[in-house]
């Protein structure tokens, strides 16, 4: 497969929460190594995009595939599909009974089926990249928002995902710190990684971003390199958004 | 601009005397406001006045042996420990046949020691299911015998604490798992199993126990095929496994239901199967949170066992109803129920104060 093909393509896809359409035909190209920010109101279906990639949602029209396979209802094809794709939540998610390691160590061991040894020497490798070698055998309870929160990115990355999928990674976080998350997402975005954050930080929309994605109601709206969207959004909902958000 | 005025930290102070120690938060609560006090002091005076009569009766002028003429004449106003200390071995052990004794009493020991061993936090490990099979085997070669130096005795005449014990380990240790399967089905996005594993729960949950117990000694015989036997203890545990199964699916239910949807998220987006999801990150949880419920169906067995009297097996309240049946004791049954009660209260506040402290250790990870 030549590196030019999309490593994640999204074509006509369509989702309903019960009578509720929430994604509407919905064509999404992401290439190799592309950052992408998704931005948008709230409501506007921002969350249940990328879950689909992942397929924590489903979709009922269009086809999603990821790195060359197809999500449908296959456990396997699933299973393998979330083995490549990295994801970390508003909410970090980290598992409370188990140490900082621990929560690290299971998805490596359980999933790749690592041995012990190699496990934690991987769990210890990306604690230090996020900063946070020292809190290895704290519980998740016992730090900060901003360290759970890079725990979790850890978390993720212990699996080598080729893409990482970013739901409001900053939102639920003291303001002092956003910046201690951001810097580890830019860190990693330096490294090449294929990244979609969903974010109201257009901060890191405009130093990061390849390309910014706009929703609104369910539909992608415009998509532009975050110079273009940002000086010269071309769509009224665009402009009000940015408007609202810029101040 | 001006420099920064400097951060200067304030040395950390002791907290003052007066509000530290125990004597200072006894005296608060005690005597804090007069309603407490005018409280504290009429419950001093109630156990001033109760104390001394109970223990008296109880203890101080009871009489220990087993001695008919000296019980009559107490006429109650003192305890008649002797009829205790006459039947003791036939409340404890039922109608086991009274020479082979030792053997529910070392089945019994040995159950138990394993239970103890179990419950020590530093012999969590797999070999544990040996020590179980172990002594689980222990337990039903020295009860019912049958080999060569040990005298075959019939399911029919075990009784009084082992038959307690027995059907406690079986009926908790049999419907946990059973219960968390049931609970994870009537969780499931399978609809049939989830139809299947509610109806099973409601109905069950819809039946005393007592009918079920009957339904498994009665009925249930009659359901097997020709010549397929199984011996009434069997039937019994079968009976209380099933029923107790149900409770057990809704308190695990409770503690799954307890946790939030981004756990399983989370696992799921790592690459986990379902059931590793389950197994290492779901039912933890759920489980430890669910611990003060399971002590409470855990007591709540160990007396319904009494309920198998019905069905002509003798626990330790059908045992000591046994050793009622003797027309020259029958009126002490006082304190033979007392006896039986102490087992029980004994038996359960260990359980309780274990519970307790399980939770504190396992719970770790919620404090902060
Ligand atoms: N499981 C669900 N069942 C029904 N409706 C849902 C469900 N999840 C989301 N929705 C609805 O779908 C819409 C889009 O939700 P989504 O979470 O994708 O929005 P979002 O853009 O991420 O918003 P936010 O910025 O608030 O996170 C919302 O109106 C939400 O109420
Ligand atoms: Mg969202």
């Amino acid at each position: 497969m030549p590196d030019t093909e999309p490593i994640i393509r999204l074509a006509g896809v369509n989702k309903w929460f019960g009578p509720f359409h929430v994604l509407k035909d919905i064509d999404l190209d992401v290439a190799r190594g592309e950052r992408i920010v998704i931005a948008g109101p709230s409501g506007s279906g921002k969350s249940t995009l990328i879950r689909c990639i992942n397929r924590l949602e489903e979709h009922q029209e269009g086809t999603i595939v990821v790195d060359g396979v197809t999500l449908t209802d296959d456990v396997k094809a699933v299973e393998k599909i979330r083995r490549e794709v990295g994801m970390v939540f508003q909410q970090f998610n980290l598992f409370p009974h188990l140490t900082v390691l621990e929560n690290l160590m299971l998805a490596p061991h359980w999933v790749l089926g690592l041995p012990h040894a190699d496990a934690e020497e991987r769990a210890l490798q990306q604690l230090a990249r996020v900063h946070i070698g020292e809190q290895a055998h704290k519980y998740p309870g016992q730090l900060s928002g901003g360290q759970q929160q890079r725990v979790a990115i850890a978390r993720a990355m212990c699996m080598r995902p080729r893409i990482m999928l970013f739901d409001e990674p900053t939102s639920a976080l003291d303001p002092e710190m956003v910046k201690e998350v951001l810097d580890v997402m830019i860190e990693l975005a330096e490294g090449g990684m294929t990244m979609l954050v969903v974010t109201h930080e257009m901060g890191f929309a405009k130093s990061v971003a390849d390309r910014v994605v706009f929703m609104d109601q369910g539909q992608v709206v415009e998509q532009a390199p975050p110079g273009e969207f940002f000086a010269n959004a071309r769509h009224e909902r665009s402009r009000a958004f940015l408007s609202k958000i810029l101040g | 601009m001006d420099a920064p005025i400097p951060f200067r930290p304030l040395p950390s102070r002791a907290p003052p005397r007066a509000a530290t120690g125990p004597f200072a938060a006894l005296r608060r609560h005690l005597f804090g406001t007069p309603g407490n006090a005018v409280t504290t002091l009429l419950l001093a005076a109630l156990l001033w006045a109760a104390l001394p009569p109970a223990l008296g009766w109880l203890v101080g002028h009871a009489v220990w042996r087993a001695d008919y003429a000296a019980c009559r004449a107490l006429e109650h106003t003192a305890a008649c420990w002797g009829f205790v200390a006459e039947k003791w071995r036939l409340i404890l052990f039922g109608r086991y046949p009274y020479l082979e004794q030792w053997r529910p009493l070392a089945a019994t020991a040995i159950v138990v020691a394993a239970l103890v061993v179990t419950a020590i936090p530093a012999f969590w490990r797999r070999e544990l299911v040996w020590l179980w099979g172990a002594a689980l085997a222990a337990f039903f070669v020295l009860m019912s015998g049958g080999i060569p130096g040990l005298a075959g005795v019939d399911t029919g005449l075990w009784g009084g604490l082992p038959l307690t014990v027995l059907l406690t380990l079986i009926g908790m240790g049999a419907s946990i798992p059973i219960g968390i399967l049931l609970a994870l089905a009537r969780r499931s996005d399978l609809p049939l199993l989830r139809a299947m594993a509610t109806l099973y729960i409601e109905l069950v949950r819809g039946v005393p126990l007592i009918t079920v117990l009957f339904t498994a000694s009665f009925v249930f015989p009659l359901l097997l095929p020709q010549g397929f036997h199984l011996d009434v203890l069997t039937r019994v545990a079968l009976g209380i496994v099933l029923f107790q199964a149900a409770y057990m699916a809704e308190v695990v239910r409770g503690g799954l239901q307890a946790l939030p949807k981004g756990q399983a998220e989370a696992a799921a987006a790592l690459g986990l199967s379902w059931w590793r999801t389950q197994r290492q990150v779901i039912l933890p949880q759920a489980l430890t949170l669910v611990i003060p419920s399971f002590v409470n169906s855990l007591l709540s067995t160990f007396m319904d066992t009494s309920l198998v009297t019905v069905v002509s097996m003798y626990d330790l309240t059908g045992a000591l109803r046994l050793a009622l049946g003797d027309a020259q004791w029958r009126n002490f049954f006082l304190e033979g129920y007392l006896f039986v009660a102490l087992i029980y209260f004994a038996c359960c506040f260990a359980m309780s104060r274990y519970s307790h402290w399980l939770e504190h250790r396992l719970g770790r990870w919620t404090r902060r």
